[in-house]
């Protein structure tokens, strides 16, 4: 049976309903007797054991069914939803789960031995229920089994000329016309596959000539539970009932020989025509209301599924139109020099503004909100505090931030990093926390937001915090820095040295963390998608993980400046304002040039001496100064001149030529010419 | 621009000729000759994803001390390396001449090599090609594959990979 072209459909279709399973247990785990709930988890199950039994996948089917089972015992009221139980049925997921994965990797369900599990759901069911337990399940199916609507073959078909023809011919030449109504089980989950088995199993012995819907509108999986078809054929009634009936999950079919001539046929078409007309309007009727009701249930967007790469590729498309509107900038700034511009400007203006819409448009197109990513945690933060003996409750906002595609692929691991280390690390065990005068239950929060061409992700646990003495410790150990060197540094960066390599100040390894392959990782994984990670902490109120990550990747607005005779780019959302400072303003604070601006003291970093610039040195009277910052960190970067705002690509230096992380990228000015993005986060 | 590209191909087709008179009775690769000071360097076609006139190049701050800078060829940004810095000897002098030549490794990590001049096309076989070179140690011995002998020249036969450092870093 070829099912080939419905497994990626199922794969995708199959996640969706497990996700839904986990998060639907984990509420019913808190509120047992959430009808709803049970009803959602009982119906996920349901289409997911119709789904692996359509594609073959007889482990996946036997699992599902046997968490049906315990499902529907719950939803009728005859069980207790138990914590043994709620384990059971979360190691039933997570069976499923690997079996899942072993069917994308390889298309079969592989070695996963599902026994143990059947045998343990069956215990779960018995002690719930007594023993009586399995002959309730049967009679429960079988009463869902009984028919409900009227079957019976549609004779109401609507015949064109060709097929009227077809039909006449048929029986000139002596081979039989059936007419045939195919009653799918109404719980079947792939129709479309099973229509198009049933057709391809009528192709071997016969030919179709008619199908209601259309074949397209079967393929595409736009009928109800039944279709009707016509076919011609040599073989029997009998021959064709057994053809059809093999493909499982068809309820019933209905033959009828038909041996009317064509212009019957004609006049039964042109009545039933108009019957037709009329039950389509009501049809039409009922299934708006019902998209209706599909909406206001789930809000499901209407998407389309795209290759990344063919949006890759869109996207350098447009960043070569900015690049090609850039040179026109610049040759229309030449021309300008001459005096006739006005119509030119106008035009580039407005090609301005498409390049900027389109590119907005297909940054949105590329991004996906961060829930894809999260939705995982809840799950993952119950079994953790339950195999460490914690209450914790994860409290989890901004699930519909929204991240650039390939920002959201890598960031899952850092944030499962993170949250592992604030649940075994940060969150103490009951009793000390009681000790401390703090609730027994332990507060995890992840929370996501956009601030102005950032998004932030901060992971904050009201635990025992980071010991910033036992990192001074460590950090003398081994031998990072000397005693003298940490006395004069604050807090904030003796804590950063937790995001170097090997450092890890649990004392117990356990095997959730603790062997100090961590946060220099997860630094690492951030800074590849070019954002940031800081720490911060009081000892015993808890810490928190701030991440920075871009908003885009590919095309942002930049201040272009010149040091020396070089420019450079410095992206625009980092920017707070620009100075002008008087060379005798600048003060020196341990060696190092700060200024005051409003209030506030602010180091100042001269461009210069960072890059290697070499100059002729000309005494100034004043800098230009661009106040930068990132977070609530904020730095003057000395510029010798403006050259103004301007929409530029990143383009990568590549792996070969190391930069020192001041430089973040380079792009293409209009001209041709190369000019180099500072990496703001770096200097600050 | 049209230049750019060199005459290479012409000189490509003739080669292939050659080959083909001498009936492939030995397998032959082709190599591009560039000087570097008195020098001659061969850099095997294969690598070579094009050949460019000198342009401006942008210095990167930090940058490894054989890096010149990058340069734009048609929209990509490119590091250049110069292998006279690479090898040692006295930094570059901007010529007419001097070219750029883009090598790739398997299509990866493209990389322009800043030469002061390109010779010519040539196809050499292995018989001409001594691998080890007995007695001669300098820093320049890792990046090389072997000496070809040419009209009574020696030519270096570069290890692209190693000059560009894929495998130090």
């Amino acid at each position: 049976m070829d099912v080939s072209q419905y497994l990626e459909m199922f794969i995708e279709e199959t996640k969706e309903h497990l996700q839904s399973l986990n998060n639907q247990i984990l509420i019913l785990e808190k509120e047992s007797d959430n009808q709803e709930t049970v009803t959602e988890i009982f119906r996920a199950a349901h289409s997911l054991k119709g789904m692996a039994g359509t594609m073959g996948f007889s482990k996946m089917q036997k699992v599902t069914h046997d968490l049906e089972n315990v499902f529907s015992e719950i939803r009728s009221g005859n069980m207790e939803v138990s914590s043994k139980l709620v384990d059971v049925m979360f190691k039933g997921i997570d069976l499923l789960e690997a079996l899942l994965d072993s069917i994308q990797n390889t298309s079969n369900e592989g070695d996963v031995d599902p026994t143990e599990l059947i045998e343990e759901l069956d215990v779960v069911l018995k002690e719930g229920l007594g023993i009586e337990a399995e002959e309730k399940t049967t009679e429960a199916t079988k009463e869902e089994a009984e028919p409900n609507d009227k079957k019976e073959y549609v004779t109401s078909l609507i015949y064109e000329e060709h097929e009227l023809n077809a039909i006449d011919e048929a029986h000139g030449r002596g081979l039989s016309v059936f007419g045939m109504t195919v009653y799918l089980s109404p719980d079947c989950i792939l129709k479309s596959a099973r229509a198009y088995l049933v057709l391809r199993n009528l192709d071997e012995v016969g030919d179709i000539i008619k199908a209601s819907p259309s074949t397209e509108d079967l393929e595409n999986e736009r009928f109800d539970t039944y279709f009707t078809l016509v076919v011609v054929t040599k073989e029997s009634e009998e021959k064709l009932k057994e053809v059809v009936s093999s493909v499982s999950e068809i309820d019933e079919v209905f033959i009828k020989q038909i041996e009317k001539t064509g212009v019957e046929l004609k006049q039964q078409s042109i009545e039933s025509k108009a019957i037709k007309n009329k039950e389509i309007k009501e049809q039409m009727k009922t299934e708006d209301e019902k998209s209706k009701v599909k909406n206001s249930k789930a809000n499901i967007s209407r998407t389309v599924r795209v290759d990344i790469e063919k949006l890759d590729n869109l996207m350098n498309l447009v960043s070569e139109l900015i690049i090609a509107k850039n040179s026109l900038i610049s040759i229309g700034n030449a021309i300008g020099k001459n005096g006739q511009k006005d119509g030119f400007n106008e035009q580039i203006e407005y090609l301005e503004r498409i390049t900027t819409n389109l590119h907005e448009s297909v940054m949105k197109v590329r991004m996906v909100p961060i829930e894809s990513v999260v939705n995982r945690f809840p799950r993952m933060i119950r079994d953790l505090s339950k195999k460490l003996n914690k209450s914790i409750e994860l409290y989890m906002s901004g699930e519909d931030t929204e991240l650039d595609r390939t920002v959201i692929d890598e960031i899952g691991d850092p944030l499962m990093h993170l949250l592992r280390n604030a649940v075994d690390h940060g969150i103490e065990d009951k009793a000390s926390r009681i000790a401390s005068g703090k609730q027994e239950e332990g507060t995890v929060i992840l929370k996501a937001y956009q601030d102005g061409n950032n998004v932030v992700i901060e992971v904050k646990d009201d635990g025992k915090g980071i010991n910033v003495d036992k990192i001074k410790q460590k950090v003398i150990e081994r031998e990072l820095a000397t005693q003298d060197q940490l006395e004069n540094l604050p807090d904030r960066e003796i804590i950063d040295y937790i995001f170097r390599p090997g450092f890890s100040t649990a004392e117990t390894v356990t095997d959730v963390s603790g062997r100090g392959v961590g946060l220099d990782v997860v630094k690492n994984k951030i800074s590849n998608i070019g954002g940031n990670i800081e720490a911060k902490s009081e000892v015993g109120k808890g810490s928190t993980f701030i991440i920075r990550l871009p908003l885009t990747l590919a095309i942002i607005q930049a201040l272009m400046v010149e040091v020396g005779t070089e420019k450079y780019a410095i992206p625009l959302g980092s920017i707070q304002t620009i100075e002008d400072v008087l060379v005798d303003d600048i003060k020196f604070v341990q060696g190092n040039r700060v200024i005051t601006l409003r209030g506030n003291v602010i180091p100042i970093v001269m461009l210069e001496e960072v890059l290697d610039v070499k100059k002729d040195d000309n005494n100034v009277q004043s800098y230009t100064v661009v106040i930068v910052s990132k977070g609530d960190k904020t730095i003057g970067l000395v510029v010798d001149s403006l050259i103004g705002q301007q929409e530029i690509v990143i383009k990568s230096l590549g792996k070969l030529i190391n930069v020192d992380n001041v430089i973040s990228g380079a792009t293409v000015l209009g001209d041709g010419e190369v000019a180099l993005i500072l990496d703001v986060n770096t200097l600050v | 621009m049209s230049d750019n590209m060199i005459n290479n191909l012409d000189l490509n087709t003739e080669n292939t000729e050659i080959n083909e008179n001498i009936n492939g009775i030995e397998e032959e690769k082709q190599y591009i000759v560039v000087n570097i000071g008195d020098e001659f360097f061969g850099i095997d076609i294969m690598n070579i994803d094009n050949i460019v006139r000198m342009q401006r190049i942008t210095r990167v701050p930090k940058a490894g001390e054989f890096f010149k800078g990058v340069i734009n060829l048609r929209g990509e940004v490119l590091p250049v390396m110069s292998l006279r810095l690479k090898f040692g000897v006295e930094d570059d002098v901007i010529t007419n001449a001097s070219r750029i030549i883009i090598v790739k490794i398997n299509g990866q990590y493209p990389v322009g090599i800043l030469v002061d001049a390109v010779k010519e096309v040539i196809s050499l076989s292995d018989s001409k090609i001594e691998r080890a070179v007995q007695g001669v140690s300098s820093d320049k011995t890792m990046y090389l594959n072997g000496i070809g002998k040419y009209n009574n020249e020696l030519i270096s036969l570069l290890n692209i990979d190693s000059v560009i450092g894929v495998h130090e870093a």
